[in-house]
C-alpha cells in the first residue's frame, strides 16, 4: 500500500530521510517513534507529499510520487491528514469543515454529505457540536473534528503527525480511542506518535528512528522488550522512567 | 458683519435641486461600480502577486508600483485622452455609446483603488498560518481552490478595516471625475455655484452627500464584519 525505496531527502546540507526503505501493506498500523529532529515527521508528510523526495522511489496506493504524470491532488484526496496542532478552518462550522472537502472536490451532494458527517460525527461523540466553530471546541474535540474531516473523504490510508502532543494530558485519551476505534476498522495508519501505550496496544508494527535512519523496524512486544539498537533502548529508558535519566 | 445672506432654498428646491441629485445618483453609481469592480481585480491582482509562475508574479508587481505610484488624476486624464488613441475602435465604440467619460473615470479609479486593495489583501494572506494552506492541501484542493475556499475568506475578513479605508478613498476620489466631465456631485455643486453664485449652499451640499456616503460605508462593512464576528467568535 506504501512503498519507501531508497528514499533519501535533504533540507539544504542537512540529510533529514536517509536511505529509508518501508513497506506497509493495507489495514496495518504502523507507529513511527524516535526523538525530535530524527525525521518521523518529515517521513509522514512525504506520504502525501507535503514534503517532495529528493532520491529513491515512494509509491502510494499504487501512485509513483515522482512520477510528473501522477495527479497530486488525487493522492492527497485518498489519504486522510491529521496534524499536530489540528488545522480546522476557523471560518467554518464543524459541519462546514467536514463537509468542504466532499462537496467541493468529489461533488457530493450537500444534503448526503451533511448526513454522512453526521455519521462521523457520532462515531467521534461530537454529534451535538455540528454547529459550533473551532474556536468554541476543546483541543480534544478539535482534534476529533479533524479525524472526522479527513475521514469523510473516505481515505484508504490515515497518516497521524504527533496527533495528541499538542494537547493536554486528559484529553489525550479521547484521541487515542477514537483513532483505536478506527485501527480496529482496518483502516490502514501511520502514526507519529510518543504515546507508547497506544503503540503497545494498537499498533502492528513499531519503527524507530534517530538521525533521518531507520534503526529498528519490530512488532510492538520486541520493540518494548527487547529492543535491539542502543539509542532505541536509550529513548525507552527515557520515556519510561524520565526522572532517573538526566 | 457678514455681507452675505444665505439661501437655502435654491439646493433643497427647483432645477438646482434636481442637478444636486442628478448629481448624487451618478457620484452613488460610480462609486458603487467603481467599489466591487476594485475588490474584484484586487483580489485578483494579490492572487497573481503570490502565484507560483514568476511573469505572474512580476506582472502583478509591475501593475502595483505603476498605478500605485502615479497620481490619480494623471491616471483618469490618462484613460479619457490618452486611451482612445491605443484601444481597438470596438471598444471605443461601445464606450462612446455607454458614456465615455463616466467609463474612463470608473475604469481609473478600479485601477487605482484594486493597486491598493491588492496589496491590503495579500497582507492579510500572509497573516493566515501555512499550516491552513497544507491542511487544504492535503484534503486534496489545488493551490487556487484553496485560497478560494480557505485562505480568502479568512483573509478577506482581517482585511476588512484597511478594506473600508480603501472604500471611503474610492467614493472621495471620485469628485475627481469631474475633470473630465463626468457630472457627478462635485461637478453639479460647482455648476450650481457658476449659475446662482451661491457657492457655500451648493458645497456645503455636496459636503453633506460626502460626509453622509462615507458614514453609510462605513456603517455597511461594520454591519458585515459584526455579523461575521457574531458567527465566527473571535480565534
Amino acid at each position: 500500500m506504501i512503498s519507501f525505496k531508497g528514499v533519501h531527502k535533504w533540507f539544504k546540507a542537512l540529510h533529514v530521510l536517509n536511505d529509508i526503505n518501508l513497506h506497509i501493506t493495507p489495514g496495518e498500523v504502523l507507529v513511527v517513534c524516535g526523538p525530535s529532529g530524527s525525521g518521523k515527521s518529515t517521513l509522514i508528510r512525504t506520504i502525501n507529499q507535503l514534503e517532495p523526495i529528493n532520491e529513491g522511489s515512494l509509491i502510494v496506493d499504487g501512485m509513483n510520487l515522482s512520477d510528473k504524470k501522477t495527479d497530486i491532488n488525487k493522492l492527497r484526496a485518498e489519504v486522510g491528514f491529521v496534524f499536530q496542532q489540528f488545522n480546522l478552518y476557523p471560518h467554518l462550522s464543524v459541519i462546514g469543515n467536514i463537509t468542504l472537502a466532499p462537496i467541493k472536490i468529489r461533488n457530493t451532494p450537500k444534503k448526503e454529505a451533511e448526513e454522512q458527517a453526521m455519521v462521523l460525527l457520532n462515531r467521534v461523540g461530537l454529534a451535538e457540536k455540528r454547529d459550533a466553530y473551532p474556536s468554541q471546541l476543546s483541543g480534544g474535540q478539535q482534534q476529533r473534528v479533524a479525524i472526522a474531516r479527513a475521514l469523510a473523504m473516505k481515505p484508504r490510508i490515515m497518516l497521524f503527525d504527533e496527533p495528541t502532543s499538542a494537547l493536554d494530558p486528559e484529553m489525550i485519551g479521547e484521541v487515542l480511542a477514537v483513532m483505536k476505534d478506527l485501527a480496529l476498522s482496518g483502516m490502514t495508519m501511520v502514526v507519529v506518535t510518543h504515546e507508547m501505550g497506544f503503540a503497545r496496544e494498537v499498533a502492528h508494527r513499531i519503527v524507530f528512528m534517530d538521525y533521518g535512519v531507520i534503526l529498528e523496524e519490530a512488532p510492538p512486544e520486541d520493540f518494548f522488550l527487547r529492543p535491539q539498537h542502543e539509542r532505541a533502548q536509550q529513548f525507552l529508558r527515557q520515556l519510561l522512567t524520565p526522572m532517573q535519566c538526566q | 458683519m457678514l455681507n452675505y445672506t444665505f439661501d437655502w432654498s435654491i439646493i433643497t428646491s427647483g432645477q438646482y435641486f434636481d442637478w444636486l441629485l442628478a448629481g448624487l445618483i451618478t457620484t452613488l453609481k460610480l462609486s458603487t461600480i467603481s467599489i466591487i469592480l476594485a475588490f474584484l481585480l484586487g483580489l485578483l491582482i494579490a492572487v497573481m502577486r503570490m502565484a507560483h509562475s514568476k511573469p505572474v508574479r512580476w506582472f502583478a508587481l509591475a501593475y502595483l508600483e505603476f498605478f500605485r505610484n502615479t497620481p490619480l488624476l494623471v491616471q483618469i486624464f490618462f484613460w479619457y485622452f490618452g486611451s482612445y488613441k491605443i484601444l481597438p475602435a470596438f471598444i471605443n465604440d461601445w464606450l462612446n455609446k455607454t458614456g465615455f467619460e463616466f467609463a474612463a473615470a470608473a475604469i481609473a479609479l478600479t485601477i487605482y483603488t484594486s493597486a491598493f486593495i491588492a496589496e491590503d489583501i495579500r497582507s492579510g494572506v500572509l497573516s493566515i498560518p501555512k499550516e491552513q494552506m497544507e491542511a487544504a492541501r492535503s484534503a486534496g484542493f489545488s493551490y487556487l481552490r484553496s485560497m478560494q475556499y480557505i485562505i480568502l475568506p479568512q483573509a478577506v475578513r482581517i482585511t476588512i478595516p484597511p478594506l473600508v479605508n480603501q472604500f471611503l478613498n474610492l467614493a472621495k476620489n471620485s469628485s475627481l471625475a469631474m475633470t473630465i466631465g463626468v457630472m457627478e456631485m462635485t461637478y453639479q455643486a460647482r455648476q450650481v455655484e457658476s449659475y446662482t453664485f451661491k457657492g457655500f449652499e451648493a458645497f456645503t451640499a455636496a459636503t453633506v452627500v460626502y460626509l453622509v456616503l462615507s458614514i453609510v460605508i462605513t456603517a455597511l462593512v461594520n454591519l458585515y464584519n459584526e455579523k461575521v464576528l457574531n458567527v465566527h467568535k473571535a480565534t
